[in-house]
């Protein structure tokens, strides 16, 4: 049979629609949907934080949540503002949530700085451009840091765009007040960032901000436990997360 | 051979140069022994063999971080079926070699092992802190709602 070149076309591209269709078909089974619903139903937690902007009264000179975690994990006081290691630390509204803001609503912030922290992302630019995994995301939602293996380049600090990330330009134990010999200070050299208070998570132990906040403004917990104390407030109140636009993927949560 | 007696004499004082460390350890009475390590008295066994520490106590730590750090497993099952927590600070300090001086560094010193640098960051001894927080049971409870 002869076959003009038009037939010969049309035939491959039948064929090629074809096997591309039966793919499609066979990457989605019901097994497969099942085994994903099973294995997210035995994931481990997401963690994730809220903070309520109406209970927070860092305006008024309160700094529980600062001190607690400057005690917890050895943090250093530097004087220069360019050296700083910040963990947690307070921010003015308008600094963190710039869309937020009007002329006409910017007054009812002026007073009212946040609490900011690593935002532990679903998908952190921190990790991806790590040269050395000295940092890396953990299945619980935990953005961790390797302080052994960090070689201090600071691409993760460049990544970061919340700039939750800090770099000892020098050597921090001598400037740690009250030395904690349960957790580790850090060298100079190395970036460090919040962990989520993952020693205490370890323990089954609330974050040192959170169990620290008077005014019980930061609520701690898993976000995939649908009756949990995080899913509850989000599902009640209005939150927003910071600079969302970017896909990062924040697990920090602000109630206004 | 007119010269015999300077000749001699530089000798002699070259060869007592030479060999002044070996005088001045005579005379110091530093034995050539191991170094003298101060054991634990509460502890008799350590986590795993002395044989296998002295040779590998810092592949053994290298683990304990790896397992710590990366795999978040803190639990260390020793050969003797005892289970320790994984800590450089809580276990091998807190519980046994309380002076990292009279344990750690007299190996290193007595070799000349330069390092380690462990305790640039963590605390080389334990120190007396405050109990942690009471209200440690939050998160489990809010766990065992589910």
């Amino acid at each position: 049979m002869k076959m003009t070149r038009k037939e010969f076309l049309r035939v491959m591209g039948l064929a090629a629609a074809g096997a591309g269709a039966g793919t499609l078909f066979t990457v989605v089974t019901p097994k497969m949907l099942a085994d994903t619903v099973a294995a997210k139903a035995d994931a481990k937690p997401r963690w994730a934080m809220v903070v309520d902007f109406q209970k927070c009264r860092f305006g008024e000179d309160c700094e529980q949540c600062l001190a607690a975690c400057k005690e917890a994990h050895n943090l250093p006081e530097v004087s220069s503002r360019a050296h700083e290691i910040k963990w947690v630390w307070k921010e003015r509204f308008e600094t963190v949530f710039p869309e937020q803001q009007t002329d006409y609503t910017r007054q009812a912030y002026v007073k009212h700085p946040l609490p900011v922290l690593c935002n532990h992302c679903d998908d952190p630019p921190c990790v991806r451009v790590c040269p050395t995994q000295a940092t890396w995301k953990r299945a619980d939602g935990v953005v961790m840091m390797d302080y052994h293996r960090c070689i201090g380049c600071r691409y993760c600090m460049a990544g970061c765009p919340y700039g939750s990330r800090s770099f000892n330009f020098e050597d921090p134990k001598p400037r740690v007040a009250r030395p904690n010999p349960e957790f580790p200070t850090r060298t100079k050299g190395v970036v460090e960032k919040c962990n989520f208070c993952e020693e205490r998570l370890a323990k089954g132990q609330m974050p040192a901000c959170v169990e620290k906040c008077k005014q019980k403004a930061m609520t701690f917990g898993d976000l995939r436990d649908p009756n949990g104390p995080v899913r509850r407030l989000l599902a009640a109140r209005y939150a927003i997360r910071r600079r969302t636009e970017l896909g990062t993927g924040p697990g920090v949560y602000y109630l206004i | 051979m007119r010269d015999r007696v300077p000749i001699v004499c530089g000798l002699l004082i070259f060869v007592a140069l030479f060999t002044v460390p070996v005088w001045r350890g005579l005379a110091a009475h530093t034995p050539a022994r191991q170094p003298e390590l101060k054991l634990p008295e509460t502890e008799k066994h350590c986590v795993a063999p002395v044989e296998y520490m002295r040779r590998a106590h810092m592949q053994m730590l290298i683990d304990w971080r790896d397992s710590a750090v990366r795999r978040g497993e803190r639990t260390f099952t020793a050969y003797d079926g005892r289970k320790y927590n994984i800590s450089l600070t809580q276990t091998c300090l807190g519980q046994c070699h309380v002076e990292r001086k009279d344990f750690c560094d007299r190996c290193h010193s007595y070799a000349g092992v330069s390092g380690p640098y462990c305790f640039d960051c963590h605390a080389d001894r334990m120190l007396k802190t405050a109990a942690a927080g009471a209200d440690g049971a939050m998160l489990a409870a809010q766990r065992g709602t589910r």
